[in-house]
């Protein structure tokens, strides 16, 4: 037997191993059983198509305001490269609980009160595996951002949908909400404005709700990330409402209204018990947002209003001109107030809204998403962003009228 | 609701050549109250003009342009607006301006050479009574006029889709 040979039947031994393994069995059944998300789905069909013209984009088209990339680029010249306190920086917190007494007359105590996340994300997530106890339902109005349902399943939750409807505005109004209570659920997610419906809850119609909320000793959850984007009349918190606060997490952060999609920095606000709670789960995972977006995040509060007044009149244009546009294509629309996504339905058509979305993708190259991706309740509907330049937003309208010509419509 | 004019204003500012109509869309209201509204602005010289915003430098306009900071010596019968003025008169004067600081006056000049421009100081401007010195920088690049960035960049890329 030469060298050769043993290095060869070792080798050989090593694959005799009888293999067993197969990854797949390694996985978490609520991981594998997750779908992935519908735009995840969509994004892989438009990945190398040139020309495509995008109205499928959740996120501002604008770039952070210059101030706000200067604040952090110097706190790097500076070397604020270390972790913060868990909670997030202090003086972020206080900013944030000066903002909030401004804006919403809610007072927050920046030591117990409020947490820095990464991204409204993070707040999300924490928010449910914080207060849920496995077979808690969670009640969510959809359609509604993608993240929500497969978060609350992580957390050992269960989600309970909620259609709202087009002929409502895409409220959550009393009789559905009561229609899914059990005694088995413990919270409500509410996300006004919404994504992707653009739908808003002025304070009234949040109050038509609180009684069920209380009566049925719920806590609730409201997504207001783009509270700064709305359009028609000032935003409403659930938090407001007499009594409400201490039922409330309020999650927010600087995404949207500051165009700080990539910077990852989002909040929580809330009960003392609650918030201390998240903050436990936080400081096991994230440890704490990252040091440099928190700073960026600061003088963002301190010096960004005027920029995220002329962003939001901006989109306030759009807006009017993309609905304006989509009535004369004879697209059914409801008025969005807040956000910046329109809705329209694309029944009329006949076609799902997978197909439609699809085609017009293949036919015209316009990227919009289809609304079942939000939820079966958005199934009919497309969500197009109008975070996208004027020129983009009559160009993409030209190519829909096209491809709605030659479907016959 | 903001005033209508201002918002009108802000349209026009970023895009002379938006209709009345297209104006009206955007904001939300009618096309004869947005064309009379206009109309108002114009005749009370708010809109002094429709411009076009241009790099010169993209297409070897050969101008060359100057900054000409003035200090000013007053008398009891001429004040600064009477120099200012009188600057402004000239068709080689593109803006002129009461500045706080070491000088008076800062206008803007173009010409057709350094010489050129030199000599429209030393013979125009320098000679006007009241004219204590003048200092002439000239413009060797062009970053950003009217808010608008003049070099090229890349724009980064989002992504097509997103939640």
């Amino acid at each position: 037997m030469t060298r050769g040979e043993i290095g060869l039947s070792g080798k050989k031994l090593a694959m005799e191993r009888p293999s067993l393994w197969r990854p797949e069995s390694h996985l978490s059944a609520t991981v594998r059983d997750m779908p992935p998300s519908g735009i995840r789905k969509f994004f892989d069909i438009v990945v190398g198509m040139e020309g495509v013209i995008s109205l499928g984009v959740g996120e501002p088209d604008f770039p952070t305001p210059w101030h706000i990339r200067e604040a952090c680029i110097y706190s790097l010249e500076g070397g604020h490269t270390s972790y913060t306190s868990n909670k997030g920086l202090p003086e972020l917190r206080e900013i944030l609980a000066e903002a909030k007494k401004e804006d919403l007359k809610l007072e927050y105590d920046p030591e117990e009160e409020i947490l820095i996340t990464t991204g409204v994300s993070e707040a999300v997530d924490l928010a449910f595996r914080a207060t849920l106890n496995p077979g808690d339902e969670v009640i969510v109005p959809q359609p509604c951002y993608v993240a929500y349902v497969p978060d609350i399943r992580l957390a050992g939750g269960v989600p309970r949908p909620v259609a709202t409807r087009l002929s409502e505005e895409f409220k959550l109004r009393p009789e559905d909400f009561e229609g899914a209570i059990s005694e088995k659920t413990k919270a409500l997610v509410l996300s006004y404005p919404n994504n992707p419906t653009g739908a808003i809850m002025t304070r009234e119609d949040l109050e038509e709700i609180a009684d069920l909320v209380v009566e049925n000793d719920l806590l609730v959850i409201s997504d207001e990330v783009y509270e700064k984007l709305t359009y028609d009349g000032k935003h409403a918190s659930f938090a407001q409402l007499e009594g409400m606060r201490e039922r409330t997490v309020l999650l927010n952060g600087m995404s949207k209204s500051c165009a700080m999609t990539g910077w990852r920095i989002g909040y929580a606000l809330g009960d003392p018990a609650i918030i201390g709670a998240m903050t436990k789960v936080h400081q096991y995972t994230m440890l704490c947002a990252p040091t440099m977006a928190q700073v960026a995040a600061v003088e963002a509060l301190r010096r960004g209003d005027a920029e995220v007044k002329a962003m939001k009149r901006e989109y306030d244009r759009r807006r009017r001109l993309f609905v304006s546009e989509l009535k004369r294509l004879g697209l059914p629309c409801f008025e969005p107030k807040g956000a910046f996504y329109a809705f329209p339905s694309i029944e009329g058509t006949g076609l799902s809204s997978e197909e439609f979305a699809e085609e017009l993708l293949k036919e015209q190259k316009v990227a919009a998403v289809p609304g079942n991706a939000f939820g079966d309740s958005g199934e009919g509907f497309i969500r197009c962003s109008y975070a996208t330049s004027r020129e983009e937003i009559l160009e993409a309208v030209d190519r829909i009228e096209r491809f709605l010509a030659d479907l016959g419509t | 609701m903001r005033d209508l004019a201002k918002e009108i204003l802000e349209v026009l500012e970023e895009n002379a050549r938006a209709t009345p109509g297209e104006i009206a869309t955007l904001l939300g209201r009618s096309e004869e109250e947005v064309a009379a509204e206009i109309k108002r602005l114009e005749g009370s010289g708010v809109i002094r003009k429709y411009m076009t915003m241009i790099n010169w430098e993209k297409i070897n306009d050969g101008y060359v342009y100057a900054i000409v900071e003035l200090k000013v010596s007053l008398s009891r019968d001429k004040g600064y607006d009477a120099i200012a003025e009188r600057i402004s008169r000239f068709s080689e004067v593109q803006s002129v301006r009461l500045i706080s600081g070491d000088h008076d006056i800062s206008f803007t000049v173009r010409g057709r050479s350094m010489k050129d421009v030199a000599f429209f100081v030393t013979d125009k401007i320098s000679t006007l009574e009241g004219v204590e010195s003048t200092c002439t920088h000239f413009v060797l690049k062009s970053y950003k006029e009217h808010g608008v960035i003049l070099y090229d960049r890349a724009s980064p890329k989002r992504l097509v889709v997103t939640a």
